[in-house]
C-alpha cells in the first residue's frame, strides 16, 4: 500500500535519511523502531510531504507522491499523528475534530461522535481549550483528529511517548482496535514493548539509516539486534 | 465659573465621542492588518494603499449615483472591489511566495504599497477629493448643549457591530476556526487535508477588504488624498503592535487608545495634539513590549 525506495531526506544541509526503502501492505501494523534522533520522526515526515525528499521514491495506492503537496497526500487517505502532539490549542477538543472532518472511503466513517465514544474522556471536555489538556487528553486528540479525516493509513508517530504506563496499555488497546477495522498503520515507538505488542513487522532505523527488516517474531528472537541498535 | 467648567466638561464628552468614532475607522482598518499578521505572519505594508483605494472608490461611486443612494451604494462596493482587488493579486502572484522567505512577501508588500500608489496618481490625478456624508447622515445633534455630527453617530455605532460581527467569523465559522489553525500551526492544518494556500487566500481578502471597508468609512470625514496611505499604516501599525499582534481584541483596544488620545489632544493642547497618541503608545510599550493583550505570535 506504502512503499518508500531508496529515499535521501535532509533538513537545509544537514543529511537525514540515507537511501530508506520500507514497505506497508494493506492492512498491516509495521513498527518503525530506534532511538531519539535515528530518523524516525523524519521518515514520517517524508511520507507526509512534511519534509519531502531529495532523492527517491514514494508510492502510495499504486500513486507516485513523492512532489505532492501535504494536503493532497492527506486527501488520500495519509492521516497523521506527530511526535509532538500538534494540537490546534487555541481551539477545543471539539473544534479541534470538526474543522478536518472529511469522508473518507469506507462505510464505516468517522466523526465527531465516534471519536468520543472511541476516546470517551475527550467527550467530557469537548468544549475545553485544547492547549489545557493533559499529555495523555492531547495524544487521544491528536489520533482522533487524525481519525476525522477518515484515513487508511495512519501514520504513528511515537503516540506513548511520556505517557504515564496506564494511558500508553489504554492507547494500545485502542490502536490494535484501529487495527482490527482494517486500518494500516507505520507505527514509529521508542517503546518496544508496545511495539512489538502491536506490530506485524518490523523495521529498525539507526543514524537515519535501515539496519534491520523483518517480521515481529524474528525481532522479538533477536536480542543481539535489539541491543545494538534500541537500548539507550 | 459654573458654566466654565460645564462647557468643558462638555466638550470632554463631545471630544471623546469624536475619538471614539475615530476608534471605529482605525479599529476597522487595523484589525484587517492585525488578521493577515496573526493568520499569514506578513506586515502587509500595503494595507494604507488599498484603503486609501477604498475612499477613492468611495467618492467616485458616490459621485458617479449621487443623492440619497449615492454613498450607500459606494460602501458597499468599496470594500468588495477592494478584497476583489487583493484576491486577484493573492492569487495571481502573492501566493506563489508563500514558501519563499519571509523577507520575500515582506518585499512583495513594499512594491505593492508603491505600486497601488501610483495605480491611484494615473486613475484619480493627484488633487484631493472631498465627499459629504449622504443627506441623512448630514448635520448635528445636541449633546449636552454641544453639536455632534451625525455621521460620527453611525460610525459609533457601526464600530462594535464590525468587532462583533469579525468575532462571530473567526470564532464561530468553520474557515474562521482553520483560519486560527492555521495562524498558530500552518503545517499541520496542512497534514489533515486541508489547502492551507485558500485559507491565506481568504483570510487576505477579508483583511484588505478591511482595508477598504475603513477607507469607504473616512471618505466623508476627511480629503481624500494621496498621502492618506502613509498616514493610516504608521498609525495602524502602531496599534496592532500596543495591542498585542494578531489579537482582534487588541487592535480594537488600540485603535481606542489611539483614538481617544488623538481627540483629547486637540482639545487641551490643540498645537501638540498629534504627539498624544504617540506619547501613549510609547508609555503602553514601556510597560507592556510586547501589547495589552495576547498575541499570537
Amino acid at each position: 500500500m506504502l512503499e518508500l525506495t531508496g529515499v535521501h531526506t535532509y533538513y537545509g544541509l544537514s543529511h537525514i535519511l540515507f537511501d530508506v526503502s520500507l514497505r506497508v501492505e494493506r492492512g498491516e501494523v509495521v513498527a518503525l523502531l530506534g532511538r531519539n534522533g535515528a530518523g524516525k520522526s523524519t521518515t514520517m515526515r517524508s511520507i507526509m510531504g512534511l519534509t519531502p525528499p531529495k532523492r527517491g521514491r514514494i508510492v502510495y495506492k499504486d500513486q507516485d507522491i513523492t512532489g505532492l503537496k501535504p494536503h493532497l497526500r492527506a486527501r488520500l487517505g495519509l492521516g497523521y499523528v506527530p511526535d509532538d502532539r500538534r494540537v490546534f490549542a487555541d481551539l477545543t477538543v471539539g473544534e479541534n475534530l470538526e474543522i478536518v472532518a472529511r469522508t473518507g472511503h469506507g462505510s464505516d466513517q468517522w466523526d465527531k461522535d465516534k471519536v468520543y465514544s472511541f476516546f470517551p474522556p475527550l467527550a467530557e471536555i469537548d468544549g475545553r481549550q485544547a492547549g489545557f489538556l493533559s499529555g495523555g487528553e492531547q495524544q487521544m486528540l491528536t489520533i482522533g483528529r487524525a481519525l476525522m479525516t477518515n484515513p487508511d493509513f495512519l501514520l504513528l508517530d511515537e503516540p506513548t511517548e511520556g505517557l504515564a504506563p496506564l494511558v500508553v496499555r489504554m492507547l494500545a488497546q485502542q490502536i490494535q482496535s484501529l487495527k482490527q477495522t482494517g486500518l494500516t498503520v507505520l507505527l514509529a515507538e521508542q517503546n518496544q514493548e508496545v511495539a512489538l505488542g502491536l506490530a506485524d513487522r518490523g523495521y529498525i532505523i539507526d543514524n537515519g539509516v535501515i539496519r534491520y527488516s523483518g517480521t515481529i517474531e524474528d525481532l522479538r528472537a533477536d536480542e543481539e539486534v535489539r541491543k545494538r541498535y534500541l537500548m539507550v | 465659573m459654573d458654566s466654565a467648567s460645564h462647557i468643558t466638561l462638555a466638550a470632554l464628552g463631545q471630544q471623546l465621542l469624536v475619538g471614539l468614532s475615530r476608534t471605529t475607522i482605525l479599529f476597522i482598518v487595523s484589525s484587517g492588518l492585525s488578521l493577515i499578521l496573526g493568520v499569514l505572519r506578513i506586515p502587509n505594508v500595503s494595507h494604507g494603499s488599498l484603503y486609501m483605494i477604498g475612499a477613492f472608490v468611495t467618492y467616485s461611486v458616490a459621485t458617479f449615483i449621487g443623492g440619497q443612494t449615492g454613498f450607500w451604494v459606494a460602501l458597499a462596493v468599496a470594500p468588495v472591489a477592494v478584497g476583489l482587488l487583493a484576491l486577484a493579486v493573492e492569487r495571481g502572484i502573492f501566493c506563489h511566495l508563500y514558501e519563499r522567505e519571509h523577507l520575500m512577501l515582506l518585499l512583495f508588500t513594499f512594491s505593492l504599497m508603491l505600486v497601488l500608489g501610483d495605480v491611484v496618481k494615473l486613475i484619480w490625478g493627484s488633487d484631493y477629493r472631498s465627499l459629504a456624508a449622504p443627506p441623512m447622515m448630514q448635520g448635528s445633534f445636541s449633546l449636552g448643549g454641544m453639536p455632534f455630527p451625525r455621521y460620527n453617530l453611525f460610525l459609533l455605532i457601526l464600530g462594535p457591530l464590525v468587532a462583533v460581527g469579525l468575532w462571530a467569523l473567526t470564532n464561530k465559522t468553520k474557515i474562521g476556526k482553520i483560519a486560527r489553525a492555521a495562524a498558530v500551526d500552518r503545517e499541520m492544518v496542512a497534514a489533515m487535508g486541508i489547502n492551507v494556500s485558500w485559507v491565506f487566500a481568504f483570510v487576505f481578502c477579508l483583511g484588505c477588504l478591511m482595508a477598504g471597508l475603513g477607507g469607504a468609512l473616512v471618505a466623508p470625514t476627511q480629503n481624500i488624498t494621496q498621502g492618506m496611505d502613509h498616514a493610516i499604516i504608521m498609525e495602524a501599525f502602531l496599534i496592532v503592535i500596543i495591542g498585542g499582534l494578531g489579537n482582534m481584541w487588541g487592535a480594537l483596544l488600540g485603535a481606542a487608545i489611539f483614538g481617544i488620545t488623538d481627540s483629547i489632544g486637540i482639545l487641551v493642547w490643540p498645537q501638540f495634539a498629534i504627539v498624544f497618541p504617540y506619547v501613549a503608545v510609547t508609555i503602553v510599550l514601556v510597560f507592556r513590549p510586547k501589547g495589552l493583550l495576547k498575541s499570537t505570535w
